[in-house]
């Protein structure tokens, strides 16, 4: 029988949608979930913890070191746990990436990253090669499993659950190496790339940064994240950071727009888990086509601005 | 200051990689290969730190078969000074990877190791984060904007709820992110000159490092292919389907 840890990441006092999921992921694996909360004052986070569907305990670690999710601070408190445990599951988003490698190395267990399917308690799936390639692993049951869950493939349980809370202290040596300063909040007018239902990208035929505004507007419109192809970033026409790719970001949205696109081998790595996928594209024989659920093949300065008005 | 900087031979982003029929991996023999692209931005950032005068030597590794000399060249040209050569036929996962690197960071007493946030072969995003654990040193990972002060570092990290900013003492590990710069060109000079600069071969064993257990690869798949959809002829088109789908 599985013991499974599950590592939450706490916004503001909140906890995080990706513990949801993440144990969703656990299930499969067969045994008792609890959850671990390190804040401050966990409390709150706490209390939403022991609702999540699936979850026997939650384990309330309160210490002021806690504040900002630091992986040096948490590392020592986490490997305290994980003795206890047959698996320590971390969200594969930036908080789980950071420290489950953290936690892997001082444990000396090879990681497994991204989980995409459960096979029994030590066999799972997870993506190569941006997607394009799935690894069947096996990992070894002992010390412990240490791994990280890709949020795009379960599922979020329900949140009618009522398992016990435990307040816990750990004995553990926290560094002081490593300090908070700041944290600039993402820009809130636009949803987040990676966690948008719906993202708008535009490609090298936009043409121009100022042409690129007709992506702005668009996805504006139908409340949609932005993004662009390598090329239209290689051109100047955003930064970096919108760039949609294996390189870049990869997404997994309900409704993909991939607007003057051609659909490189690279940008397609990146958005291959969306649900549906509209391409509209000039060039009948673009690549992107042979992906797309719906194609539509003309001059995107004439029919993204009526799509827009028709939506 | 030294700056170590971590640099992984992996199939070319342009490439599309097959799987092998027999589900043994994916095909790599005569494809195309270069410098993960996430540890050229971690190249780049070094050489810009040595041309502000921060970093005075930067030291190039990798972990890998012969081959891998060739991205060892590639760093050179970029600006590496020299670079260590851990020599390993068989394939290397991410903890045993961090360990022989670590121990080179170590035996250079290096101030700085940077290398990208991961390769994009086995995607795992590990390596720089178990450097920092195996040598009890701070991390900070995805860094969009790296500022040198005297002992310490100030790292602006691109994570999901925005752009976080952490001070570290070094020495430190980076793991760089897209946003961080754009990488130069090699310029032919460079890559004549980067001939001639020397590779210190080492070996795990000569690092001292064991192979671990590690995963076992059961096999590689090809994942469910996206069918081609249905070309639609107008905007009006479009949205009745997209209206039928119950997507608007």
């Amino acid at each position: 029988m599985s013991k499974i840890l599950i590592i939450a990441d706490i916004h503001g006092g909140k906890l995080g949608a990706a513990v949801y999921k993440t144990v969703a992921a656990a299930g499969p694996i067969g045994g008792e979930i609890h959850i671990a909360v390190f804040a401050v004052d966990g409390a709150a986070a706490a209390a939403e913890a022991a609702k999540v569907e699936g979850v026997s305990k939650v384990l309330q670690i309160d210490n002021p070191a806690n504040e900002h999710e630091m992986a040096a601070v948490l590392t020592p408190q986490i490997v305290a746990l994980a003795k206890d445990y047959t698996h320590v599951l971390f969200a594969g988003n930036t908080f789980g990436k950071d420290i489950a490698p953290r936690v892997a190395a001082k444990l000396d267990v090879q990681q497994v990253s991204d989980i995409m399917a459960v096979h029994s308690a030590t066999s799972f799936d997870r993506p190569i090669y941006a997607g394009n390639a799935i690894c069947t692993v096996e990992a070894p049951a002992a010390p412990c499993i240490v791994a990280t869950v890709r949020l795009a493939s379960f599922q979020a349980v329900g949140d009618s659950g009522s398992a016990s809370v435990e307040s816990v202290s750990i004995s553990a040596e926290i560094p002081t190496h490593t300090r908070f300063v700041s944290l600039e909040a993402a820009s809130s007018e636009r949803p987040e790339l990676q966690s948008a239902t719906r993202v708008v990208s535009g490609g090298r035929a936009l043409g121009s940064e100022e042409k690129f505004k007709i992506i702005y507007n668009f996805a504006d419109k139908i409340g949609a994240g932005v993004g662009a192809s390598r090329a239209a970033v290689d051109s100047g026409y955003c930064p970096n950071d919108m760039q949609v790719g294996q390189t870049g970001k990869i997404i997994a949205p309900d409704l993909y727009f991939a607007i003057g696109i051609s659909g490189a081998i690279q940008h397609l790595a990146g958005i291959k888990d969306a649900g549906t996928i509209v391409a509209i594209n000039k060039d009948e024989d673009a690549p992107i086509f042979e992906v797309a659920d719906f194609g539509l093949v003309g001059d995107l300065f004439q029919l993204v601005p009526e799509l827009q008005e028709k939506l | 200051m030294k700056a170590l900087v971590s640099v992984k031979r992996a199939v070319d982003y342009n490439v599309r990689i097959q799987v092998k029929p027999d589900g043994s991996g994916v095909v790599t023999d005569g494809v195309k290969h270069s410098m993960n692209p996430f540890d050229e931005i971690a190249m780049e950032e070094a050489v810009r730190l040595k041309e502000k005068g921060v970093v005075t030597e930067i030291i190039a590794v990798t972990v890998g078969v012969k081959k891998c000399e060739e991205t060892l060249r590639s760093a050179l040209a970029f600006g590496a000074d020299r670079a260590v050569h851990v020599l390993e036929e068989g394939a290397v996962q991410p903890l045993t990877a961090a360990k022989a690197l670590a121990a080179v960071f170590k035996k250079e007493e290096a101030k700085l190791f940077l290398c990208g946030k991961q390769a994009i072969d086995d995607d795992a995003n590990q390596t720089g984060q178990m450097i920092a654990s195996l040598l009890d040193l701070p991390q900070a990972t995805f860094a969009s904007k790296i500022v040198i002060e005297g002992e310490k570092a100030k790292v602006t990290r691109e994570i999901d709820a925005g752009l976080e900013t952490l001070e570290v003492d070094l020495p430190a590990v980076i793991t760089v992110d897209l946003r961080l710069n754009e990488p130069r060109y090699l310029k032919l000079p460079d890559i004549m000159k980067a001939k001639k600069k020397a590779i210190d071969p080492q070996s795990l064993e000569s690092l001292g490092v064991s192979a671990g257990a590690g995963l076992k690869i059961i096999k590689t798949s090809n994942p469910p292919a996206r069918t081609k959809g249905i070309m639609v002829k107008t905007v009006d088109e479009l949205v009745s389907a997209l209206k039928n789908k119950g997507l608007v």
